[in-house]
């Protein structure tokens, strides 16, 4: 049987075909053992007397222990627990008798991207039906040892029971037989009803847990490999800037420091391989010292006079200027706003964020006998192995990357440039591993941002307080590039406005345009990309709107959730979630005493339906505290790990108050000017809400995942609570910029 | 380079590093102790903290040379069997998300509770004030340290509830 290729999907009948025959597992074998315990024993042994593989994701042993395979990236969100626990809850096993190990980047395993909070929603089915063939053959396995029908066998806690005659094997004692039985065709194996889970929706602890609290390596930069060297890679300031020359002979001779050269590399695009020198040295220290000596001179290119402040007045410019494109048309706004009652106006902004993943960037590689192997804290390997391939032009069996856990990943990890560049320099190396670290400053200066905006809005409301007009010119960024489909050079918008951002096809009379401003600065997907600002933009204003019409804002968006003109927006989930956190938070923003609030907010992506409440207490001196925050989702019909479902969406809350509060990065002179923590704030614990209340809404609808959808209702809850509290409106990011005093 | 023979975790250790080399790459890249995190190299995120005789400090910010033979105390030194009550807590309540933080919040948690075995929050949020957490659990934080203070009092037995949220319950519609 031949392995499907990674350049074709495998679709996802195939890959439970493929995935559904026993003897099927690693097509890759390891060449360097890293240092340290940790990594080493996530390759499990087999066990003496052979083992069950029915599938490349379980492995039972004689020993009855059951290895489970984690094939995506973990990033901190908690898929190497909850994947496998949906196995081992189709398969009836104990939980304590699980071994979950890292896969490999690996075609047996299908797509192990971790993105758009897809992870979940992707797999929920097939590993389900994994577990399922599984259970399913063990105990035929039983019933043919016993000579009874499997129909009078259960499966339970690692074992099959024949109950009628008080008869039990464990799984480890089925091993032998169970490997020689045919696979069945997964749409006829049987699933467990729901209703008789036990493990599914139950809090459990994420599976590397004991190695986190006792500091075993575990971490892309934890990866030591035997005679490994350590190097440093220093780009110019301003984005595709190239190397005119540098001081390498100085470098080379410093201590500590084996090899000091420039890799050319390509100005675009902004996500390969960019110019640089590379510094290698004997230890990350010798390296980070001899950097600090190094001095390059850059061509800095056409956009080295590039400033926040310049594409500010820009957007000012173009807000008065007719738009460039117009996004989602319905009505007539002018005729809306001729009809309304009191019109207003407000201008929403948002700079460009760094991702700021705790663990820097950094990635190990080796390059020996024309074949690479990498070891990549990655949230998309794929892409990480294909760049590599196309960069040197080596086939992909050239190229093996093992995954690590990330420290963080917020979609910083989707882009490869980090891959790449210690590809490149393990290439010059030609033999050695190298471990690339990227400092605090590389990775602030050189991320792939979270894009700035403007938005220039228009509301209309009628006597009644209803919306009559919405108009929404978004003035946004573009990079010239060929886009996804080639064709000639044009400039791309980096951040689009969506046909159905919402109140888009909620309203009579709407209107959304999109205007652009050239820049070449890198960006790419961070946490919830474009609803982390649409929704501050969009939540807020609709505040505003209530506030103008003289209407509760609760109330108001039921309205708004109940006069659905047509598109995908399910108003239904939605409305269950408002109405619920409603309930929970036990809404009456008019029982609040004033310096106190509550706002409201509620928006849809990545397939959540999210709706929230914020408290907050502003001192008159303009402090804001976050007293409480209350969440409903809507993410399906099953929690997977209702612990991991939780962290997820507090950790949601408590970084969209960070991000709204106090994170902006400005450029000057084409450069970035924050690099590190002491110039760009995070929030740290004193600015943590007091208490945050989770609660999930099953519905009868596929299960979704929770990285990311639980972010974009925060920014603007907290700002119509602050409104709610002090009467002053904050519309730019980052809220710290508002004077928020009231006396 | 110089010699140094440093006390680390109640070992004798010696290495061969430059005097500028900062704590933190001596045990990461010659010690192979890579619990201690590198997160900002300007002493602002704390995934470096260790105990220097029993203090915790910014091992990114520590000059090899000053460190002498005073007691360093790495997460990997923190308890022999890895069960320090902070560790217990930390699992207990599923605290870590990416887990990257996680060693030195711990390390900062280990020296208050020293000084404080029962602190409130105000003492919560003032010492752990240095501890970014880019998953931001610090309200997981908030409850581990006073679980952990309760282990540490001879509450072994399970939390009071399960979540360090009480209050979650799944609605079913």
């Amino acid at each position: 049987m031949s392995a499907p290729t990674l350049s074709t999907p495998i679709a996802r009948r195939d890959f439970l075909k493929f995935s559904g025959v026993a003897g099927g597992g690693l097509v890759l074998g390891v060449y360097l053992r890293p240092v340290g315990s940790a990594f080493a024993a996530d390759v499990a042994k087999p066990t003496a007397g052979g083992e069950f593989k029915p599938n490349a994701f379980i492995r039972i042993g004689t020993d009855n222990v059951v290895t489970l395979v984690s094939k995506q990236p973990e990033i901190g969100q908690g898929i190497k627990t909850s994947l496998p626990m949906i196995i081992a809850e189709q398969l009836e096993v104990n939980w304590k008798d699980v071994v979950i190990v890292q896969g490999d980047l690996d075609a047996a395993y299908g797509g192990q991207s971790a993105g758009g909070s897809r992870s979940t929603p992707n797999n929920y089915e097939a590993f389900n039906k994994l577990g399922a063939t599984a259970r399913t053959m063990l105990v035929e396995a039983a019933a043919q040892t016993w000579g009874v029908p499997a129909s009078e066998c259960n499966a339970m806690g690692t074992a099959v029971h024949h109950a009628a005659s008080k008869r039990t094997l464990k799984y480890g004692e089925l091993v032998a037989k169970a490997a020689t039985l045919p696979v069945p065709d997964a749409a006829a194996v049987k699933l467990k009803d729901p209703k008789d889970y036990k493990l599914l929706g139950t809090r459990i602890s994420g599976v590397d847990n004991p190695k986190i609290v006792s500091g075993k390596g575990l971490f892309g930069i934890d990866i030591k490999l035997p005679g490994m060297v350590y190097a440093i890679y220093e780009k110019c300031p301003v984005f595709g800037g190239k190397v005119v020359s540098a001081n390498l002979d100085t470098i080379k001779a410093l201590p500590g420091v084996k090899d000091a050269f420039v890799i050319e590399g390509a100005p675009a695009p902004l996500s390969g391989l960019m110019p640089g020198v590379a510094i290698v040295a004997d230890s990350t220290w010798a390296a980070f010292s001899a950097r600090k000596q190094l001095k390059v001179v850059w061509d800095e290119g056409k956009f080295a006079n590039d400033s926040w402040d310049a594409f500010t007045a820009k957007a000012t410019e173009l807000s008065k200027k007719p738009a460039g494109a117009t996004i989602h048309k319905d009505g007539d706004v002018a005729a809306g706003f001729a009809s309304a009652a009191k019109t207003i106006e407000a201008s929403y902004s948002y700079p460009f964020i760094s991702h700021t993943s705790i663990e820097p960037q950094n990635c190990t590689a080796a390059f020996k006998d024309g074949a690479f192997e990498i070891w990549a804290p990655s949230q998309n390997p794929a892409a990480g192995q294909t760049a590599v391939m196309n960069q040197f032009s080596v086939p992909k069996e050239k190229v093996l990357v093992h995954l690590t856990r990330s420290g963080g990943g917020f979609g910083r990890r989707l882009s490869t440039d980090y891959v790449v560049e210690v590809a490149a320099i393990a290439h010059k190396l030609n033999g050695a591993p190298v471990k690339l670290t990227w400092s605090r400053e590389d990775d602030m200066r050189h991320d792939q941002y979270r894009p700035g905006g403007f938005h220039y809005l228009k509301g209309g409301v009628d006597a009644a307080g209803k919306i009559v007009a919405w108009q929404n010119h978004f003035v946004t960024f573009g990079r010239m590039g060929t886009g996804r489909g080639g064709g000639a050079p044009s400039l791309q918008a980096v951040s689009g406005l969506d046909v159905e951002q919402f109140p888009a096809k909620f309203l009579t009379n709407y209107l959304g345009e999109q205007s652009m401003i050239e820049c070449n600065i890198p960006t790419g997907p961070w946490r919830a990309p474009n609803n982390n600002v649409f929704s501050f933009v969009m939540q807020s204003f609709i505040d505003e709107l209530a506030h103008a019409g003289g209407r509760d804002p609760l109330e108001l968006r039921l309205e708004l959730l109940s006069q659905k003109l047509g598109g995908n927006y399910n108003a239904e989930r939605m409305s269950g979630v408002v109405k619920l956190v409603a309930e929970k938070a036990d809404w009456n923003p008019k029982k609040f005493p004033r310096g106190k609030g509550q706002g409201i907010a509620f928006h849809f992506s990545h397939a959540g339906y999210i709706a929230q409440v914020a408290e907050v207490t502003v001192s008159k001196e303009g402090q804001v505290k976050v007293d409480r925050f209350v969440c409903a989702c809507d993410v399906g019909s099953q929690i997977v790990n209702l612990s991991g479902a939780e962290n997820q969406v507090e950790g949601s809350i408590v970084d969209g108050i960070g991000t709204a509060m106090f994170q902006e990065l400005n450029l000057e002179r084409g450069r970035m000017v924050q690099g590190n923590f002491d110039n760009y704030p995070m929030i740290r614990m004193p600015d943590a809400p007091t208490k945050i209340e989770v609660h999930f809404l099953k519905t009868n609808n596929t299960p979704t995942g929770l990285g990311e959808p639980a972010i974009p209702p925060v920014a603007p809850a907290l700002a119509n609570a602050i409104f709610a509290a002090t009467g002053k409106r904050v519309r730019d990011f980052p809220f710290s910029r508002t004077d928020l005093r009231w006396s | 380079m110089s010699k140094y023979t440093l006390n680390v975790n109640g070992q004798s250790r010696s290495v061969d590093v430059a005097p500028d080399t900062p704590l933190l790459w001596v045990l990461r890249d010659h010690l192979d102790l890579v619990g201690t995190k590198f997160g900002c190299g300007v002493g602002q995120c704390g995934a470096c903290s260790v105990h220097i005789n029993g203090v915790s400090m910014r091992a990114c910010m520590t000059a090899i040379s000053t460190v002498g033979r005073k007691q360093i105390t790495t997460i990997e030194g923190l308890d022999a069997a890895h069960s320090h009550p902070l560790q217990q807590a930390w699992c207990e309540l599923d605290v870590p998300q990416c887990g990257y933080c996680q060693a030195g919040q711990i390390m900062t948690a280990a020296a208050l509770l020293k000084d404080n075995p029962e602190p409130s929050d105000e003492d919560i949020d003032g010492a752990m004030a240095n501890n970014l957490c880019r998953c931001a659990t610090y309200l997981r934080i908030r409850a581990g340290i006073k679980r952990a203070a309760e282990i540490a009092k001879g509450g072994t037995g399970a939390s009071a509830s399960a979540s360090p949220l009480a209050t979650n319950k799944e609605a079913v519609k």
